[in-house]
């Protein structure tokens, strides 16, 4: 499920929605929950799951390509922690295959 | 934050909804991202990330306080992978490319397209 699947299904459940009102209410949501983070605000949303933001310090690390030496400026990530409701419910699809694309693409 | 918290930016920011309505459009939204989590489908939200589902086989391990081994049983974990877009939000410094609006256009169909 990408983001404008989550959209669609919005709209698909609450017919008195438009879909240009469930696309602002699914980006409403994210973009609050990026600025929460962006302050260094952690989100708990109870039943789903917590995200912290996570500092890390400085180091040097290495092109892996080149080999060459780079400084690792200190950075701030963010950190999803599983709810318990939501880790059970995951854990309880194990017959069902994954699906929903790679990985790794954005 | 909390889910309150994300209510009243609903409710205060995208005009028209009820306090009442904008709860439970919350709620809905994350509702259905556990029902499709729990459809064993991953999902994927371009500028904040993707929850991926992994298989994991059983193996042997500890318990953490009394060292005695144990079985850890096979299970499927959901994990967070960020990003880059959030990622580089939480990293704006003086000096970088300032965008300190909304990742997400307000109107755009897909604003953050360009994420690859």
């Amino acid at each position: 499920m990408t983001k404008s699947e989550l959209i669609d299904a919005l709209a698909a459940r609450r017919p008195d929605l438009t879909k240009a009102r469930a696309e602002l209410v699914v980006n409403c949501v994210f973009d609050a929950m990026v600025e929460a983070l962006q302050r260094g605000e952690g989100i708990e949303i109870r039943g789903f799951g917590s995200f912290t933001v996570r500092p890390y310090k400085p180091y040097s690390g290495r092109n892996p390509r080149t080999g060459e030496p780079v400084d690792v400026p200190a950075k701030r990530l963010p950190f999803f922690k599983v709810g318990k409701e939501l880790k059970e419910i995951v854990n309880g699809s194990r017959h069902l295959p994954i699906t929903g694309g790679k990985d790794d693409d954005h | 934050m909390t889910k309150a918290e994300i209510v009243q930016a609903l409710y205060s920011k995208v005009g028209g909804f009820s306090r009442k309505e904008s709860a439970e459009l919350v709620d809905l939204v994350f509702e259905m991202m556990k029902d499709t989590l729990g459809k064993g489908e991953k999902i994927k939200v371009s500028g904040f990330g993707n929850f991926v589902l992994r298989d994991k086989r059983q193996r042997p391990g500890r318990n953490p306080q009394t060292g005695q081994p144990i079985n850890i049983s096979e299970r499927r974990v959901l994990t967070f992978k960020a990003s880059q877009i959030l990622k580089l939000a939480l990293n704006l410094r003086a000096g970088a490319v300032a965008n300190g609006g909304s990742a997400f256009g307000a109107t755009g169909s897909d604003s953050a397209a360009t994420e690859d």
